[in-house]
C-alpha cells in the first residue's frame, strides 16, 4: 500500500485546523460579550445581566475546554508533522507564537479559573476584571496568530539563508502586508459570528416564550452589533481582496475562475471550474464586473490562472465554491441586518415572528462562512507554504512515515468524534436550560469574599444537566 | 560571548517552562492518577475541585516550553518531534480525554461514570507518555543533517518504558501531597496513608533510573563517576536522601504543607541530576545548545518581551493561587 506523508499530514492538519477554529471563532466573540455583561451588571446592579453572564460563562467554559485541547494539538503537529518548516520557518515564527503564548494564553487561563470560579473569592470590580482580561487574552491570541500565518501568505521583514529564514527586520514581519487585512476580516467574522449565536438564542427564547427579559436583551445587543458588523466585514473583504489580488494573484484567480483574465473580465456566477481542461463548463457570467470590483475600473486586468505555471497554481476547483459560500453569506448577513432595521423601525423586534425563526436558522452561518473563508485563504496559498518561496511539500517531515501518518488521522477523527459530540449535546443541553432566574432580591447579599464557601443557591453545584435515567 | 550569554538565558527559560510544567501539570496530573482509588465519590469531587480552577492554566506551561522550544531552538523543535512521533500522539489524546472530563463530568448523571474513566485513563497515559518521552529522549535521538533520521519506533526501549511507569509513581506522590495540603477527613487520612507507600516506590524507581542513565552513555558515566566531579556532585543524591527522609518524617508528623513542598524538592533534584547528565547537550547524544540556538536577532526579539511577561505571568498566577488557597470543601464551582 502506497501511503503519502505528505498527503496525509496535509488532510490531517486541515482536519484538526478546521476543527479547531470553530472554538477560537465562538470564543472570541463570546469572551466579549461577557465582558460587556459583566460591565452592566457592575453598574446598574441588575440582576438580569449577572444570570445571562453566567449562563454565557458556561457555555464559554465548555468550547474555551475544547478549544485549548485541540489548539495544545495544533502546536505539536507543527513540529511532528512539518518539522522541516519548522526548521526553515522558526527564526521568524517561533517568537510570534510564542508571544501569543505568553500575552495570550497565560492571560486567558489564570483569569478564566477567576471568571469561573471566583464570583465569590474576590470583589466584584475584580471579577469584572477577570472578565476583562480574559476577552483581552482571546483578542490578543487572534493578533499573534493572524500574524504568523500572514506571514506565510506575504513573508517580508526576512532573508533565506542556507534555506533558512533570517528576521532582517521584525516591525515588517509582525505587520506584514496582508496582516491588518486578515486581522480585521478574521475579528470582525468572529464577533459576527458570536453575534449570530446570540441572536439565534435568543429569538429561540422568545419563540419559546421563555427568558423573556434576558432574550430581549440578547436579541437587541446582537442584532445591533450585527447592522454595524454585517456591511462592515464587506467592505473588509473588498479590501482584503485587492490585498490578495496584489499579493497573491494567483488566489485571486482560482476564487474567480478566471482561467484567461485581461481587461473587461466577467464575473462569473456559477462555474464548473476543470483542471484538466483549464476552462470552466456551464459558466455563468456578468461581463466586465470582476474588473471593476478587483481594479474599480470597467477595463482593468485582472490575472487569469494560465498566467501562471500549472505547478504554482492552487485549485479553482475547490477554491471558486468555498469563496462564494464565504460571500453569499456575508449577503445573507447584509440580509439580517436590513431586515432588523424594518423590524425595530416598525416595533415588532421581539413579538415572535418569522423573522426569528431566520435567526435561528442563521445560527450557524458565521461558522460556515469562516470553515470557507479559511479554506479559501490557505488551499489559495497552495502550492506554497511560504508564498513563492518555500513548497509545502518541502515542509514535511522527512522521516514520516504514511503509516504513522493515517494511524494518527484516524485516531484524532475517532476522538474528535467522540468529544466533540458530546460537547455539542452538552452544549445544546445547557442552551436548552438556559439562564438561572435571579431577582435581584436575591442578590442583596454583598458579594464580596467572605470566607470561601459558596452561599447562595445560585450557585448550587453538580447540577446536573443531563436528563437522569 | 553575546550570543552566548542569549543562548544560556534560553536554555534556563526553556529549562524553567518545562520544569514549570513537571511541577504543576504533576500535581494535578497525579490526582488523576490516584483518582479510581478514592475513597468515595464526593471525595472524588473534591480532588477534582482542588484542581479545577488552575489545571488549565497549569498546562500552558506544556505549550510554553514547546513553543518556547520552537521559538529559541528550532532546529530542536523539528528533531525530538518526529522522533516522539507517537508518544506525543498518545499524550495529546490522553490530554485531550482529560481536559474536557473536567468539563463534561458535572454536566453529566449517566454518561458520569465514562468520564471518571476518561479522566484517569487520561491522566495516566499522558503522564506514561510523557515519562517515555523523557526516557527516549535521554537515551538518544538519530540525527542526520539537520533532521530525525530513525524511525517511528525508536523511542521503543525497556528504558523509556521504565521511565513511564517511574514519572506515574512521580506524579502519584505530587498529587497526594497537594490533596493532603489542600483537602481535610477521609480523603486527606488516606492521602497520608498513600504518600508514604508512594514515596518508598518513588525513591526505588528514581534511584533505578539514576543507574541505568549512565549505563546508556559513556560520557554520563563519566560526567558523574570521574574525580572531582564526584564530589563536587555527590550533594545532589545526598539531598535526595535528605529530602526524602524530610518528607518521610513530615508525613508521620500529620504536617500538611511541608510533604507537597519536600515532593517538589525531590522533582527539582531529579530535573538537576538530569541536567547535570546531559549538559551542554540539548539532543543526545550529538547537538549541543550552541549548536541549536537560534540566531541572536531572534533570540534578543523574545527575551526583550520575555523580561517582561514572564515575572507578570508568575506575578498574576500566585495572585490566582491566593484567590483558590484555603481547604477545599465540597464544591467551589460555577457547575
Amino acid at each position: 500500500m502506497d501511503l503519502d506523508p505528505l498527503l496525509l499530514s496535509r488532510i490531517q492538519f486541515a482536519f484538526v485546523i478546521s476543527f479547531h477554529i470553530l472554538f477560537p471563532s465562538f470564543t472570541v466573540g463570546l469572551a466579549c460579550w461577557i465582558a460587556v455583561l459583566e460591565a452592566r451588571w457592575l453598574i446598574t446592579g441588575k440582576a438580569l445581566y449577572r444570570s445571562l453572564s453566567e449562563f454565557w460563562t458556561r457555555i464559554f467554559a465548555i468550547s474555551f475546554g475544547m478549544g485549548v485541547v485541540s489548539g495544545i494539538v495544533m502546536t505539536y503537529q507543527f513540529g511532528t508533522n512539518w518539522s522541516r518548516w519548522s526548521d526553515i520557518v522558526g527564526n521568524v515564527l517561533g517568537p510570534l507564537i510564542q508571544y501569543e503564548v505568553v500575552t495570550a494564553f497565560f492571560l486567558e487561563a489564570a483569569f478564566l479559573g477567576i471568571l469561573l470560579f471566583g464570583r465569590d473569592r474576590v470583589p466584584r470590580g475584580i471579577h469584572f476584571l477577570a472578565a476583562v482580561l480574559v476577552a483581552t487574552g482571546t483578542v490578543l491570541s487572534s493578533f499573534w496568530i493572524l500574524s504568523a500565518n500572514s506571514w506565510m501568505h506575504t513573508p517580508a521583514g526576512a532573508e533565506l539563508r542556507d534555506g533558512r529564514f533570517f528576521v532582517t527586520d521584525w516591525w515588517a514581519v509582525v505587520f506584514n502586508p496582508s496582516f491588518p487585512y486578515r486581522l480585521a476580516h478574521m475579528l470582525t467574522a468572529m464577533f459576527l459570528t458570536t453575534g449570530f449565536v446570540v441572536a439565534g438564542i435568543s429569538a429561540f427564547y422568545l419563540l419559546r416564550n421563555r427568558f423573556l427579559d434576558h432574550a430581549r436583551v440578547g436579541l437587541s445587543m446582537s442584532l445591533a452589533l450585527i447592522t454595524v458588523l454585517a456591511p462592515l466585514q464587506i467592505f473588509l473583504g473588498d479590501l482584503h481582496g485587492l490585498n490578495t489580488l496584489e499579493h497573491q494573484p494567483a488566489k485571486i484567480a482560482a476564487m474567480e475562475g478566471h482561467w484567461e483574465g485581461g481587461a473587461r473580465a466577467p464575473l462569473i456566477l456559477f462555474a464548473i471550474p476543470d483542471n484538466e481542461a483549464e476552462t470552466n463548463h456551464a459558466e455563468i457570467a456578468i461581463p466586465a464586473l470582476s474588473s471593476l470590483i478587483l481594479t474599480h475600473e470597467w477595463d482593468g486586468v485582472v490575472p487569469g490562472l494560465k498566467n501562471f505555471p500549472v505547478t504554482d497554481r492552487p485549485n479553482p476547483e475547490i477554491l471558486f465554491w468555498t469563496f462564494r459560500i464565504m460571500v453569499g453569506i456575508g449577503m445573507i448577513m447584509l440580509t439580517v441586518a436590513l431586515i432588523h432595521l424594518v423590524q425595530r423601525v416598525r416595533g415588532r423586534l421581539y413579538s415572535p415572528n418569522w423573522f426569528h425563526k431566520l435567526l435561528v436558522g442563521c445560527m450557524p452561518l458565521g461558522f460556515i462562512a469562516i470553515l470557507a473563508g479559511w479554506f479559501t485563504t490557505e488551499i489559495g496559498r497552495q502550492p506554497w507554504v511560504v508564498y513563492g518561496m518555500i513548497r509545502t511539500a518541502d515542509a514535511v517531515t522527512p522521516a514520516l512515515t504514511g503509516g504513522a501518518v493515517l494511524t494518527s488521522l484516524i485516531v484524532f477523527m475517532v476522538v474528535y468524534t467522540i468529544i466533540y459530540g458530546a460537547g455539542t449535546y452538552y452544549l445544546f443541553r445547557l442552551l436548552t436550560i438556559g439562564p438561572a432566574r435571579l431577582n435581584d432580591e436575591d442578590l442583596e447579599v454583598p458579594a464580596v469574599a467572605q470566607g470561601h464557601q459558596p452561599k447562595r443557591p445560585l450557585s448550587v453545584p453538580g447540577e446536573s444537566i443531563e436528563p437522569a435515567e | 560571548m553575546e550570543g552566548s550569554l542569549l543562548t544560556l538565558a534560553w536554555v534556563a527559560i526553556v529549562g524553567f517552562a518545562v520544569f514549570m510544567y513537571v511541577l504543576m501539570d504533576g500535581f494535578d496530573l497525579g490526582i488523576g492518577i490516584l483518582y479510581p482509588f478514592a475513597p468515595s465519590e464526593e471525595a472524588r469531587d473534591v480532588m477534582m475541585n482542588s484542581v479545577a480552577p488552575v489545571w488549565d492554566f497549569n498546562e500552558t506551561w506544556l505549550i510554553l516550553g514547546g513553543a518556547g522550544l520552537f521559538a529559541a531552538f528550532p532546529i530542536a523543535y523539528a528533531v525530538v518531534l518526529p522522533a516522539m512521533y507517537l508518544p506525543l500522539l498518545l499524550m495529546l489524546i490522553a490530554l485531550i480525554f482529560r481536559g474536557v472530563a473536567f468539563e463534561f463530568r458535572f454536566k453529566a448523571r449517566s454518561s458520569r461514570h465514562l468520564w471518571n474513566k476518561a479522566f484517569f485513563l487520561g491522566s495516566l497515559l499522558a503522564t506514561f507518555a510523557q515519562g517515555v518521552v523523557l526516557g527516549s529522549f535521554i537515551q538518544g535521538i538519530e540525527v542526520e543533517g539537520r533532521n530525525f533520521a530513525g524511525t517511528m519506533l525508536d523511542w521503543l526501549t525497556p528504558f523509556s518504558l521504565f521511565c513511564g511507569v517511574a514519572l506515574i509513581a512521580g506524579y502519584a506522590l505530587l498529587g497526594s501531597t497537594w490533596l493532603i495540603w489542600r483537602t481535610i477527613g477521609i480523603l486527606q487520612d488516606w492521602c497520608f496513608r498513600v504518600a508514604r507507600r508512594l514515596l518508598i516506590v518513588v525513591l526505588v524507581l528514581v534511584a533505578a533510573v539514576s543507574l541505568w542513565t549512565p549505563f546508556l552513555d559513556a560520557s554520563i558515566a563519566g560526567r558523574w563517576f570521574s574525580v572531582p566531579n564526584i564530589l563536587l556532585l555527590s550533594p545532589v543524591p545526598l539531598m535526595v536522601g535528605f529530602l526524602a527522609f524530610g518528607l518521610w518524617r513530615a508525613l508521620d508528623e500529620g504536617r500538611e504543607v511541608l510533604p507537597f513542598a519536600f515532593a517538589m524538592g525531590l522533582f527539582a533534584l531529579s530535573y538537576l541530576g538530569l541536567a547535570i547528565s546531559l549538559w551542554p547537550v540539548l539532543i543526545p547524544p550529538g547537538i549541543t545548545i550552541w549548536q541549536a540556538a537560534a540566531p541572536p536577532e531572534t533570540q534578543v526579539f523574545l527575551l526583550i518581551g520575555m523580561a517582561f511577561l514572564i515575572p507578570t505571568i508568575l506575578i498574576y498566577t500566585a495572585y490566582s493561587y491566593w484567590v483558590f488557597r484555603g481547604k477545599v470543601t465540597g464544591a467551589i464551582g460555577y457547575h
